[in-house]
């Protein structure tokens, strides 16, 4: 005799928990959770992005110009002297002329008609909070030296954008914290609900495992759901942002040139496509740990 | 197969009472109950019975001395390693304790899936079942369609179903009819000689002398006669 069709699913769900653990409310809040995550996994890459721009142009903190002839008249050594005397001054150092020839070549070519000046490299122990004064106490160290303080306000920009990769992430550990929560309290409602089912299983002989398996198969594949609906919640939204951050990212060579597809392309490509794709499988990674641990503490009750 | 010695339990205090306060619901139980036996468990109500049934299905460990069950010394074995034992032992509770959302046959096929036994050796096991406990016909239903006869039978027949060396079973007939009293006793006599050591709590007298067996009686959470 044929069997009835739902049958046998209900079977294999003795605690009922299709009903206990609701389909709606908690891949609702999990993919709420998701779409901050996404959000602050992006503010974080976009960050370490920015960082990693930055810190190039950060590198000197400050640089010093003397005539091109300083190097060899004597003037190049004495003003490295003075420039380390300096409290301020972690290190100095003359820029190879090699390097900054290969810096100047875009706007000079292969031979320049004019000698390079001689550049110093400063690197500051710690950021001034008045650049200005700092431009002036060495140009009177070095006399005749033209000072450059660029670095320090780029080097404030770096700092700015590790604080904001450092916020980012600690948003992710909080959104991961009350997903943790949000879980856990579900499961606890699902156990209250379900709690003479459960401990009839456990009379009839089911291990800790089984019960906590089967509350964490449905609270994975739930968190596993909200998961995936906010990541591609998160996935338009991000492109969008992205779009409008594309000037501080700054663009790939020739991107102004290329067709309007590649253009229309570019905020896509830019998004953080392996933490968002791994973003749903973490979330039901962490809502199958939670509901594990949530029902195993709770059965520690039973004999 | 079932030895009690010395057997105490006391029952935790409630909230905001001094330690020891809790209610002793044994005391002093000593007896052995031979493997293949039959015995009745009589007493009033709040005579201790179904917490001396507790203690036999391993829902409970004694507060003090020693209980053997199936070979296992309950207040040595591992908790880890009681769930195995429980399998081996059948229990009929008064309230039945059905499912309410699963048919008969998942109820009845509960203890078959809690063993990890694969569906297809799992149906033909139940069917089984359910015709020896004359519930073939009402298979697909839920427990809240049967009569009260009816869902002691699928409880019976859920307690058997993994052919356990012990089973239980507190107050099986009732709040039922003698005419089905009977049939649910002739169903338990009939595990007992297929060699499973039965053991039901009641305090219907009537139904005792129907079916003469050894018993033991309890007053007061004491043993006051075996035998």
């Amino acid at each position: 005799m044929a069997e009835p069709r739902l049958r046998r699913p209900r079977g294999r769900d003795p605690l009922g928990l299709r009903r206990a653990l609701s389909g709606r409310l908690l891949p609702g809040l999990v993919a709420a959770m998701a779409l901050l995550a996404a959000l602050a996994i992006a503010g974080a890459r976009g960050a370490a992005g920015l960082t990693a721009r930055w810190e190039g142009g950060a590198a000197a903190a400050m640089t010093v110009q003397l005539p091109p002839a300083a190097a060899a008249d004597g003037r190049l050594s004495r003003a490295l002297e003075a420039l380390t005397e300096l409290p301020e001054v972690a290190a100095a150092r003359a820029m190879d002329q090699a390097r900054l020839a290969a810096l100047l070549r875009p706007w000079l070519g292969e031979s320049p008609a004019f000698p390079l000046p001689v550049v110093i490299e400063l690197r500051l122990a710690a950021l001034p909070e008045d650049p200005a004064w700092l431009t002036s106490r060495i140009a009177a160290a070095v006399p005749g030296a033209s000072v450059e303080a660029h670095g320090v306000w780029v080097a404030r920009l770096l700092a700015l954008a590790r604080s904001l990769e450092a916020v980012a992430l600690a948003a992710l550990l909080l959104v991961a914290g009350i997903a943790v929560a949000v879980v856990a309290v579900a499961v606890r409602a699902g156990i209250a609900a379900r709690r003479d089912a459960i401990a009839l299983l456990h009379d009839l002989g089911a291990t800790d495992a089984d019960i906590a398996g089967r509350f964490a198969a449905r609270a994975a594949w739930l968190v596993g759901v909200g998961g995936l609906l906010g990541t591609l919640l998160a996935v338009p939204v991000l492109a969008g942002f992205a779009n409008l951050a594309a000037p501080l990212l700054g663009s790939s060579p020739g991107a102004g040139l290329a067709p309007p597809w590649q253009q229309a392309w570019q905020p896509w490509a830019r998004l953080p496509w392996p933490e968002l794709a791994a973003l749903p499988l973490l979330a039901a990674a962490l809502g199958w740990a939670t509901a594990q641990a949530t029902v195993r503490r709770w059965l520690r009750r039973l004999p | 197969m079932v030895r009690f010695a010395g057997v105490g339990l006391r029952y935790a205090e409630p909230p905001g009472r001094p330690p020891g306060a809790g209610q002793a619901a044994l005391q002093d139980l000593t007896f052995t109950l031979p493997s293949g036996s039959f015995h009745w468990l009589l007493g009033e109500s709040g005579a201790g019975k179904s917490s001396l049934l507790r203690l036999m299905q391993l829902a409970q460990r004694p507060t003090s001395g020693v209980v053997e069950v199936l070979g296992a010394d309950l207040s040595r074995t591992r908790r880890r390693a009681l769930p195995a034992l429980r399998r081996r032992i059948g229990v009929v509770w008064q309230d039945f304790r059905l499912l309410p959302h699963l048919s008969v046959r998942d109820n009845v096929a509960l203890p078959l899936r809690i063993a990890g036994r694969p569906e297809a050796g799992l149906l033909a096991d139940v069917a089984e079942m359910l015709r020896w406990a004359g519930l073939d016909a009402r298979a697909d239903s839920l427990p809240a369609a049967l009569s009260g006869g009816e869902q002691q039978r699928a409880a019976l027949a859920r307690a058997v179903v993994m052919r356990p060396a012990l089973l239980l079973a507190d107050e099986p007939t009732g709040n039922l009819d003698a005419a089905q009293a009977r049939r649910i006793l002739a169903l338990l006599q009939e595990m007992h000689r297929l060699g499973t050591t039965v053991v039901v709590a009641t305090h219907a007298d009537a139904l005792v002398r129907a079916f003469p067996a050894p018993a033991l009686r309890l007053q007061g959470g004491r043993l006051m006669s075996h035998g």
